[in-house]
């Protein structure tokens, strides 16, 4: 089977045919055991993190962390809350550096560079790794100019590609359907699944390579949590994929890799069937049999 | 167990009543305030106030003209010069400040500032303009009313800008946003009810200030909009003409007066409606 051309032609095809609830857990279950036994030339880091070393002030969050992210893949990160997850995430598009008190030594490598490097244009970066967070996080503003705000940061279109652009982003999204005759609205009368969507279309709009979703569906119902999924499993075609979850089961359905953390380390990194089913370590299956966490 | 409650319930009344009195208290005392100026103010109503100057002392008539213009221009410098500073400085704090010792020391002055006498701002802009200047002047007025306003700008926009939550600000970065981008469409969007409606309040607080404009714009008989001359205003209006001996004067402070609370209930309301659209919106 060929594991590098599976993903594509699955995924748009089962979205088609399977109903919103089911394809996730259907594709994200091939996915893996069409890759049973990995090569490892198809394995392409896209992110390469080496040493890193976080720190909240003084406190230690992540200790020593070595991972790569594979490049149009899903990557879940799993673990008990406190435990480093969106820690490490957000080191990804420096997010941290917001606070003063964060700071982050070691090596995060996107295509060759250190973008932890402080010379690294930051904006440049963002532009790169686009995140979606927790909280759906729509700017007060309408639907268009929602999706608008980010491409406007980087390009001048004409009136006329920028409302193609912004329709694609929103079909990309699944959302066009609901909200092409609203567009004009204000982004945050939509529902909180919708929201979801419309930032994940915003952060697509500007053409990241990665994009980082932070706990995505703990806010949102079981439906839209569905959605958002088969989103995901969706952009993995275009886009590397880094999502952070409570959710064991979304791992499960959603990535193909898993990183399991624990205290600030990774535990176990390996394909999400293998840490599901056959787990190295015993911290790992005692966490995802419910044990602890 | 009965006795429990029943005491719950004793407790509960007596707390309730005391309460109840204490908001009756001072809901008539606003009442009778608002029922004099009403009273008097509406007796005092005359077209003529709102076409005419102020006639010479001892002259019969009416007229309020120049003190309505007056007081618009004063409103006016304040505005120009207190919005931008106090939105500046509010926004510094709230997005480029925030728990820095700086920051800390600014809001510190700030809230000390928010409750300066204003007869004290009066007579800091009397020593730092009209004595340089020599004379009274309507550009001193403004700039006196403007200091009042800015540490209410200041305050206020803090804090709604500190409302709006970091997950918006950290969404906005994340796309690659710069700063000042995020502040201008993003954060200031997201409070602008509330920002707003915190100019509004200053510009009611500032509408009433009589004290500093003593020091500083004076009064004027005529009408004026040079802002180097001493100007008419409603606020000094009032005091000089209600102790005045002249009928018609003091008919003109009860006029001053009504006009001055309507104008106020109105911003009031305006800054109510303001408010509850933007809870609405976002």
């Amino acid at each position: 089977m060929n594991r590098a051309a599976a993903p594509q032609p699955a995924g748009s095809a089962d979205a088609s045919t399977a109903s919103a609830a089911d394809s996730p857990t259907a594709s994200a279950a091939d996915a893996p055991s069409a890759a049973a036994e990995p090569r490892p030339e198809a394995f392409v880091p896209k992110i390469t993190v080496r040493g890193l070393n976080f720190y909240y002030g003084k406190a230690k969050a992540l200790n020593d962390i070595s991972l790569e992210i594979p490049e149009n893949r899903v990557t879940a990160f799993i673990g008990p809350s406190g435990c480093g997850k969106s820690t490490l995430l957000r080191t990804f598009n420096r997010m941290f550096e917001l606070y003063q008190d964060q700071h982050a030594q070691g090596q995060v490598i996107l295509d060759g560079e250190n973008i932890l490097h402080s010379k690294s244009n930051i904006a440049r970066i963002r532009s790169k790794i686009g995140m979606v967070f927790q909280k759906p996080t729509p700017f007060p503003m309408s639907i268009y100019d929602n999706i608008a705000f980010g491409i406007r940061l980087y390009e001048k279109l004409s009136r006329g590609a920028m409302d193609a652009r912004v329709e694609g982003c929103l079909r990309q999204a699944a959302l066009w359907d609901e909200v092409k005759d609203k567009l004009g609205q204000s982004g945050t009368s939509l529902s909180g699944g919708q929201q979801q969507r419309l930032c994940i279309a915003r952060t697509i709009a500007v053409k990241p390579e990665v994009l980082l979703l932070d706990e995505p569906c703990s806010a949102l119902d079981p439906i839209s949590t569905a959605k958002v999924e088969e989103m995901i499993y969706q952009l993995k075609a275009e886009y590397t994929v880094v999502i952070v979850t409570h959710n064991m089961q979304q791992a499960a359905r959603a990535s193909d890799y898993t990183a399991f953390m624990y205290l600030g380390e990774v535990v176990e990194f390996d394909l999400t069937r293998k840490i599901f089913t056959a787990p190295r370590e015993a911290r790992t299956e005692d966490y995802i049999t419910g044990r602890f966490g | 167990m009965i006795s429990l409650y029943a005491r719950r319930r004793a407790v509960n009344i007596v707390a309730s009543s005391l309460m109840f009195a204490a908001t009756c208290v001072g809901l008539f005392f606003l009442a009778w305030i608002l029922w004099t100026t009403l009273e008097f103010g509406i007796a005092a109503m005359h077209w003529d106030l709102f076409t005419k100057d102020t006639p010479a002392p001892g002259d019969g008539g009416y007229g309020l003209r120049n003190a309505f213009v007056g007081s618009l221009i004063l409103m006016a410098i304040a505005l120009s010069i207190g919005v931008p500073v106090g939105l500046m400085a509010g926004t510094w704090l709230a997005e480029y400040g925030g728990r820095s010792r700086m920051a800390g020391l600014v809001r510190f002055v700030n809230d000390i500032m928010l409750s300066a006498p204003s007869i004290e701002i009066g007579l800091f802009t009397y020593a730092i303009m009209v004595d340089p200047m020599g004379h009274f002047s309507a550009i001193s007025g403004g700039v006196a009313l403007s200091i009042l306003m800015i540490p209410i700008i200041v305050r206020t926009t803090d804090e709604m800008l500190k409302l709006v939550g970091g997950e918006l600000r950290e969404a906005a970065i994340a796309l690659g946003a710069p700063m000042w981008q995020v502040v201008t469409r993003i954060t200031w969007k997201a409070a602008r009810a509330g920002i707003l409606t915190g100019i509004l309040i200053s510009l009611a607080r500032i509408s009433g200030e009589t004290a500093p404009l003593l020091f500083t714009a004076l009064n004027n008989q005529f009408y004026s909009t040079d802002l180097r001359r001493p100007i008419a205003n409603l606020p000094v209006v009032i005091f000089q003409f209600a102790m005045s001996p002249y009928a018609n004067w003091q008919q003109m402070a009860w006029a001053a007066a009504f006009i001055a609370i309507v104008f106020i209930l109105g911003i009031s309301v305006c800054s109510r409606l303001l408010l509850r659209s933007g809870v609405k919106r976002t």
